[in-house]
């Protein structure tokens, strides 16, 4: 596709470039027949020979070269798109001082000739004579292309079909003048005044002129002078010689009988005029259409820095830098108020302690809502700037900067001239400060949306790393059954279970709480993992266990976090369960001989809780007997703390309530009777918090 | 949702709780107990009579305070907690490790013993 698209780009050019050479070649052919026609009728009526050669000859072929030249251009300057403006009228420039300088050149000839015979032969005159109206018919055409390309700038179709119609009429004019003959002067008169009513009109368009900037004026101005300088001495060269030769033959094509020379001239020379004081009279207020322009640009910038910068500083100065240059400041500076005592200032050629000072003279003399952050006023404090001596400003204006309704920092904008803002400028800079409002908005969202990603990424990585804690089998024996079950909230809780074969007679169990969410806790329980792990292994009684789990943990629990447990060691040979309560949930045991479930009663504080030795002074030692039939429920908080709808809580009735009615059946069936009765009182499967069991049922 | 109001009465420092205390309220808690330890009360109660929850995380708040009011020899009495409130502390055995009385009275009596 691209290929295809470069090789018929290439065909055009090629294309181009042929049709140039072809009118080019054309336009010399038919100037040197001309030349050579134009002689020789002019020296067979010197020498009243019959020439042979039809006196319509001449004329035809000067149409030719016309026309020929014309389609020159056109290729050359109107299909052309990568010309400016100024490259338009220095097109036109160069081609007039290349005539000249030809120009120029003949006539030094006829000077080192002086008046020796050659110089005054009629037919050497001739020659030098049809150079020249070459030359300048070639440069007025040259002009008329290059001033169509700034007339149709911005074209509207009725500014077309004007031009159209006017090119038209030029090349009946151009017909009529080779076919001589007079059809009716009224006729010719209309033609003449509508032709140049209609170049007035055209020569009206000067678009093109309010896109140039300052430098592109002073560049057109000279430029135009310039063509205008060469036009008139063409003019007066060319009416020079022909004024000699007609003199001499009465036969002499003179260019001024030509119509169409003349309308050509007059449009080049009015267009060129126009251009010339329009573009003068443009040059005082270009600066003002820049400055507009650069406005525009400035708000882009401001409005597009948040995908292309990557901080909120660069929209600071973005700011600063707009405002100073929209409203031509001596000085600014920008203050922004961030969190807590952090502020920062951005100046410009101004000094933080000249900032500073001016602040203070506005507190002193009691002006309230100026430069302070609560304003959401835009003033001009210029009137109160005046009592300050020690400053050379005279003007100030201040701008609150606003990000959700709420001021953020302060623009102020200072000059060394009183009274120098006007409403106009007020009204740009509260656009630019409005602008970078909604900018720095925009930024802290897309900004908080990024944490917020992070930190669910976080979440998730914590949440795969407190499942993987979890054991996933269970120690079994042949005296009871085990099942557990753990659910977690989107947020990660900090639950956590496991079993421990201590010996053939011994398992060691656990179950614990880590107080807070997120990573801390799953970092938190894994460090209890370790501890459960390396502590069991070595079978201490429980209370043992928590004295020393409580000395490891309190050098890695930061000040306020805690982790409640409690450990058991179940002796299948004595039947007994020998546990060790830290602050967490009690017990909820079902006596299968009582047949009823209650909590047992005991005391003991959480892991991290007491950082100092006596620690075993808030732990106890308990041991309890269990029989066949017996089931022992561990549970975590979350599940008596679950509530419904009304914003009753579980509790721990209807946990022992659930336990009761199913103690006859299996661990697995026990188990999910509860969570089952626990998910029907919430009401949802939605749950808030973790919930976390463990039952052992005896055989 | 938490209000915490805070009044002096008798040169000690009453903090009344009313709400819920979670895991981000909290942090309302931790402040109001470091502004009065701060502003050096020897004598502070917590009014936990319209205290309907405590989470974990306010629990911690207390319980971080305990070495720092023990060493400023600050008396620091809970009283009024409602049964369930108080169950949550129990079980935690935070409850021998704080003083926690039923009335305002018994509170301040305590403060004034302890702070001799």
């Amino acid at each position: 596709m691209a290929n295809l698209l470069i090789g018929h780009v290439f065909i055009k050019m090629f294309k181009t470039k042929a049709l140039i050479r072809l009118a080019s070649l054309c336009a010399i052919i038919a100037w040197v027949i001309l030349v050579f026609s134009d002689i020789t009728v002019l020296f067979s009526d010197l020498k009243s020979l019959h020439s042979g050669i039809p006196t319509w000859l001449p004329r035809v072929m000067l149409d030719v070269f016309i026309i020929s030249i014309f389609y020159y251009y056109k290729f050359r300057i109107e299909r052309d798109e990568n010309l400016n403006f100024t490259d338009l009228l220095w097109k036109v420039f160069a081609t007039g001082l290349i005539a000249t300088v030809i120009s120029l050149a003949v006539r030094l000839i006829l000077f080192l000739l002086g008046s020796t015979k050659l110089a005054t032969n009629v037919i050497f005159l001739d020659f030098v004579y049809q150079l020249h109206l070459a030359l300048f018919i070639n440069f007025l055409i040259a002009a008329f292309t290059s001033w169509k390309r700034l007339i149709l700038y911005q074209k509207s179709k009725w500014l077309l079909r004007a031009w159209l119609a006017f090119e038209i009429l030029l090349f009946f004019i151009l017909i009529y003048d080779s076919i001589h003959i007079t059809i009716s002067t009224t006729i010719t008169t209309t033609a003449i005044i509508i032709t140049s009513l209609l170049g007035v009109v055209l020569s009206a368009n000067m678009r093109w002129v309010a896109y140039l900037n300052f430098k592109q004026k002073w560049t057109s101005l000279l430029l135009l002078l310039l063509s205008i300088f060469y036009l008139v001495y063409f003019l007066y060269s060319v009416t020079i010689w022909s004024d000699v030769i007609s003199q001499q033959s009465p036969v002499f094509l003179d260019f001024q009988s030509h119509i169409f020379n003349i309308a050509l001239l007059a449009f080049v020379i009015t267009y060129m005029s126009f251009s010339f004081l329009v573009v003068l009279f443009n040059l005082p207020t270009s600066s003002v259409f820049e400055q507009k322009l650069e406005e525009v640009v400035n708000f882009q910038r401001i409005s597009q820095s948040i995908q292309t910068e990557q901080n909120e500083e660069s929209v600071y100065n973005i700011l600063l830098e707009s405002s100073v240059s929209s409203v031509f400041a001596d000085a600014a500076w920008l203050e922004i108020k961030g969190s807590a005592n952090d502020q920062r200032l951005f100046t410009y050629q101004i000094t933080e302690m000249e900032t500073k000072d001016i602040h203070a003279h506005l507190e002193k003399n009691n002006i309230r809502g100026a430069l302070d952050q609560s304003s959401d006023k835009t003033k001009n404090l210029s009137k109160h700037l005046g009592s300050l001596r020690s400053t050379r400003f005279r003007s100030l204006l201040a701008f609150p900067i606003k990000v959700k309704e709420e001021t953020i920092g302060t623009l102020a904008l200072l000059k060394e001239l009183p009274d120098s803002f006007n409403k106009e400028m007020t009204r740009i800079v509260s656009t630019f400060a409005n602008q970078a409002g909604i900018s720095i908005e925009n930024f802290r969202l897309m900004e908080e949306a990024f944490q917020n990603a992070r930190y669910k990424e976080e979440l998730k990585i914590a949440k795969t790393v407190q499942q993987s804690l979890l054991p996933t089998k269970l120690e079994h024996d042949a005296d009871f059954e085990i099942s557990a079950f753990s659910a977690s909230a989107d947020e990660v809780g900090g639950d956590y279970y496991d079993t421990l074969r201590i010996s053939d007679h011994e398992i060691a169990l656990i179950i614990a709480d880590v107080s807070g969410k997120g990573t801390t806790a799953a970092f938190h329980m894994s460090q209890m993992k370790g501890i459960f792990h390396s502590l069991a292994q070595q079978g201490p009684n429980p209370k043992d266990f928590m004295a020393k789990a409580n000395k490891a943990l309190v050098y890695c629990l930061e000040r306020g976090s805690f982790i409640s447990a409690t450990y058991f060691v179940i002796n299948t040979q004595a039947k007994k369960i020998y546990y060790s309560r830290a602050g967490h949930c009690p017990v909820l045991i079902y006596c299968a001989s009582k047949n009823k479930a209650e909590y047992l009663k005991d005391k003991g504080t959480a892991l991290g809780m007491v950082r100092s030795h006596d620690y075993c002074n808030f732990v106890e030692d308990n041991e309890i007997s269990y029989a066949a039939g017996d089931v022992m429920v561990l549970y975590t908080d979350g599940i008596t703390e679950a509530k419904n709808n009304k914003g009753e809580e579980f509790g721990y009735e209807r946990l022992a309530h659930a336990l009761q009615e199913n103690a006859q059946k299996s661990s697995n069936e026990i188990e999910e009777s509860v969570i089952k009765s626990l998910y029907a009182f919430s009401g949802s499967e939605d749950i808030n918090d973790d919930y976390t069991s463990m039952t052992v049922k005896f055989k | 949702m938490v209000h915490i109001k805070r009044l002096q009465e008798e040169g000690a420092d009453i903090i009344a709780i009313v709400g819920d205390i979670d895991a981000s309220s909290s942090i309302e808690l931790d402040l109001a107990i470091a502004k009065s330890v701060g502003e050096g009360f020897t004598k502070i109660l917590v009014d936990c009579s319209a205290l309907e929850y405590i989470s974990s995380a306010g629990l911690g708040v207390f319980m971080s305070y305990i070495e720092e009011l023990r060493d400023k020899k600050i008396s620091f009495v809970l009283y009024g907690l409602k049964e369930r409130v108080l169950n949550t502390f129990s079980i935690l055995g935070l409850a021998d490790l704080l003083n926690i009385r039923d009335t305002k009275q018994e509170a301040k009596k305590l403060a004034n013993e302890l702070s001799i």
